[in-house]
Order: structure tokens, then sequence, then C-alpha cells
């Protein structure tokens, strides 16, 4: 799986859990707190679903990780291709 | 003590026939009802009264995400009385504002859908979600409505079975007369159709409503036939203000609370007690310094079963013998029973016979028992009278709670 295809994953996941908001041009350097209206429970759910439905599991001392689409698909893409 | 006169000056609702007071009244008159049949988890399908407001009106996607049905249910209500009051909610200091909805549970749903997901998952507990105590908490209804428009005053729920809605109502009272709010958005809610544990618990008390060909005929309550409850859900959330700050911003008052009681049973959990109920009715209207005779409709609680009825029949029967211009109705054979918004929206749908002085029946009774065959019981046609001003709605529950709330038409 690439980057890009991971990103897309984290994007989907972002369009359940926060539908009020317009993820088609979300910036993938810039932090998504910064860019979206998401706290700490959307970013649980964010956990949640990766866990869901694709069996990923994330620590919650590498929650950090998940703070932009390019720390994301950085930090998750070799747990799914692992 | 002095104590201020408290006023009704906005009132907001949804029931399973209307989804404001002027539609659901509307029914009322007409006799529509408003039970379906759904599928319930575990059950199968189950008649109940079903709500169909549109919850985008007032939440975003994500609210409704993360909320529950009471929740929502809630905020639209409140939305509602804070639209039909008039008042100048943008400007209106939201510290001085109280949240009190009545419930009669709350949290079943919410648990029992996460027990269910993750039995999807061999019941391991990763996958139960991080919004379970939230949407848990006894607040989560008033606490949601506080969130969604900004009221930093205080909020809670008053947990009272089926007596909540009157509950919620009399606390907002209690409240103003405090000095403690302003204004309060007060009332009952209930999303109980969503728990299949309220609905099986019912079924093994045998108390759980049925009726072979119609939905719409299963809550028939002082009918010989009736089985057993409708469960529904729904809310009605009123303004409720000091009668000086209503009058000294020109709001329009639908009524007065005049009088009420609330009191216990001391004795069985589930089985209403007669005397007990005819002592609240009594104490309500010793508040509002009148005599039973100065009722002019009786909204009762009656609920379908065939023991309930009985019970409450007899306490009315004591308290309004030789009252020949008090008249006695249901609101439940319409709607089912709403719960913890029973009593808050029953009064909802008698507050117009002020205005337009009809009485709306209770329906489907087409073999009246003898035992409820209370002498001025309207029955399925709507009474034209000469003149309401005073109403009294009993809302009783398990735990033998009793509540009495008499309300009259507003004069200076």
């Amino acid at each position: 799986m690439t980057e890009d295809q991971v990103k897309q994953i984290v994007v989907d996941i972002i369009a359940e859990i926060a539908p009020d908001e317009d993820t088609s041009n979300i910036k993938p350097e810039i932090k998504l707190r910064d860019q979206m209206d998401l706290d700490s429970m959307d970013f649980l759910d964010i956990v949640m679903e990766l866990r869901k439905q694709h069996n990923i599991e994330v620590p919650e001392a590498d929650y950090p990780q998940l703070a932009s689409l390019d720390t994301c698909a950085a930090y998750l893409t070799p747990k799914f291709n692992a | 003590m002095h104590k201020s006169r408290i006023v009704i000056t906005g009132v907001g609702l949804t029931s399973p026939n209307g989804n404001t007071l002027e539609e659901y009244r509307k029914n009322l008159l007409a006799g529509v009802a408003g039970v379906q049949i759904i599928d319930m988890r575990y059950m199968g399908k189950v008649p109940a009264g079903v709500c169909d407001f549109d919850p985008k009106k007032y939440q975003t996607r994500k609210e409704l995400r993360v909320g529950t049905r009471a929740g929502s249910i809630a905020v639209y209500s409140a939305h509602e009385a804070i639209n039909d009051s008039g008042l100048d909610f943008e400007n209106f200091d939201k510290s001085r504002i109280g949240v009190y909805v009545g419930t009669t549970e709350h949290g079943n749903v919410e648990t029992e859908n996460e027990v269910y997901n993750i039995s999807k998952f061999d019941y391991d507990i990763r996958f139960w979600t991080h919004h379970h105590n939230p949407r848990t908490v006894a607040n989560n209804p008033a606490g949601e409505i506080t969130i969604n428009m900004g009221i930093t005053g205080p909020h809670y729920t008053i947990g009272a079975a089926c007596a909540a809605g009157n509950a919620g109502l009399i606390q907002a009272l209690q409240m103003l007369r405090l000095g403690e709010v302003d204004v309060a958005l007060a009332g009952g809610v209930s999303e109980s159709i969503r728990s299949f544990g309220i609905f099986a618990g019912f079924k093994s008390q045998g108390a759980l409503g049925t009726h072979e060909t119609d939905p719409n005929k299963t809550s028939r309550p002082f009918d010989k036939t009736r089985n057993g409850i409708v469960v529904s859900e729904g809310g009605a959330i009123y303004v409720l203000e000091r009668l000086e700050d209503a009058q000294a911003r020109g709001a329009n008052i639908v009524a007065e609370i005049v009088g009420y009681r609330i009191n216990s049973d001391a004795g069985d959990y589930v089985l209403p007690d007669p005397v007990r109920q005819s002592e609240c009715m009594r104490a309500a209207l010793k508040v509002a310094g009148m005599e039973p005779g100065d009722v002019d409709i009786v909204n009762t609680h009656a609920t379908s079963t065939p023991m309930g009825d009985i019970q409450e029949c007899k306490a009315i029967r004591e308290v309004f013998a030789d009252c020949p211009t008090t008249y006695v109705n249901n609101t439940k054979s319409f709607i089912g029973h709403a719960m913890g918004a029973a009593g808050a929206l029953e009064l909802a749908g008698n507050l117009p016979s002020f205005q337009d002085n009809i009485i709306h029946p209770t329906i489907n009774v087409e073999d009246l028992d003898p035992e409820c065959a209370l002498p001025n019981l309207v029955i399925n046609e709507p009474l034209k009278v000469d003149a309401v001003k005073v109403i009294l709605n009993n809302s009783f529950g398990m735990l033998g709670i009793n509540s009495a709330l008499i309300v009259r038409k507003f004069e200076d």
C-alpha cells in the first residue's frame, strides 16, 4: 500500500467522523486540528476506526503521529504493509 | 416567603403525531394517532410511537453522530420552545437560563448499543466506544441542550420514572422562585423506543400492549380489551418565567402553573396506589387554592395496563365525585407512553383548550371497562364546553412516584 492510499483511508475516516467538514482539500503538511474542527474525541474516533476497519492498532504514546495527513502516512503505511 | 407567579411563555415539542403544538393538537382533535410497527433487536416487530422531526434543523451532523437521541429530541424541543417564546435569546444572559429535563431513564440505549457492538468483536472491549460515558451520564439530554445553545446556567435531568415530565416543570418552577435563574427550559424527553430492554421488561411484566390488526389501536386506556403499554419517544420543553419578567418583555403568556405535588406510595414497586394518587391530586389543589370542582380537565396518566388504569380511575373518582363540569381525558391513546416526556407532552396537547374550549378525547374505547367508567370521561370524540380555565395533569411512575400539576388559563 502506498502513502497516498493510506492518506485516502484516513481522509475517508475523517469524512465519517466529522461529516460537517469539507474533506476534499485537506493540506497534508498542515496539522489536521489547524484546518478542521477536530477535538480529542475525534482523534480517538480515528484510532477506533483504524482498529475496526483495518485492524491497525495505534498505541496512546503514538497519537501525536496522527497530527497531519503526512505524519499519518509516514506512521501508518508500514503498519498497513506489515 | 413571597412566591412569584410562574408562567409558561413557550412550548416546543415532538410527538409521534406532530412536530409542532399546532400539528399535534390538530391530530388530537381529529382522532389521528401515531403508533407504528418497528423492528426491535431481539424482540422482532413491536408497536411504538416514533417521532419524525428533522434533527438537522438545529444540530450538525457531527452533533448527531456523537450525541444521543434523547439529546437530539431535547435540543429540537428547546429551540422550538425558545422560538415560540419570542425571547431575545441572542442577547439574553445565558448564565441566567436553567435547563431541567425529566427522564424516565437514561443510558440504557447507549449501553445496549455498545454491548451489541462488542458482541460483533468477540466481546473485545477495545471496541467499546469512548463516547459511551458522555452519552450515558444522567444529565446527557439537558447537557446537550446547553452545549448546542451556549447556555451556561445550571442543567441537569430529573429522574422520576414516568412522572418525570411534570417533575421537570416543578423543578423549574422552584428554581425560578428561588431566583436561581431568570428563564427555565423544562419538561421531559424519551428515547425509550431504542432500548430493547424497556420493551422486554414490559413484556416480561405482562404489560406490553398488543393489537391483532392495527398498531394505532394498541394503546387503548379504559377499554375492556386493553392489554398494556405502547412505548414511545418524544419530548416537550417549555419556557418558564416569573410573571413579572414575562410581562416586562411583553411575552405571550400561554398559562400559569398554579399547583403541583409529588408524593410517594411507599408500597409496591410497580402497582400504583390510588389512595396516594388521590392525596397527590388533593395536595396539588391545596397549593393552587382550588376545590376539585374548579378543574375543567383531568388529563389522566392511564397507560392502558389492566390494573394501572383501574387504580387511577379509583383515585379520580374519589377526588372528583360530584364535579359535574370536570372532564377526564387521556393522551396516551394517541401517542402511546412517551415515558419521561409523557407528563410534559400530554400537558402540551391540552393547553390549546384554553383558547378553543375543546377537550380532546381518549380514543380507541370500543368497549368501556365498567371499572373505568368515570362520569365525565370524554370518549372517542372531542367535546366543546363553555370554558376551559384549569387543567390538572397526572403523571405517575414506578417505585410509586406520583405527580399532579395544575395549570390555569392566564388572567392578570
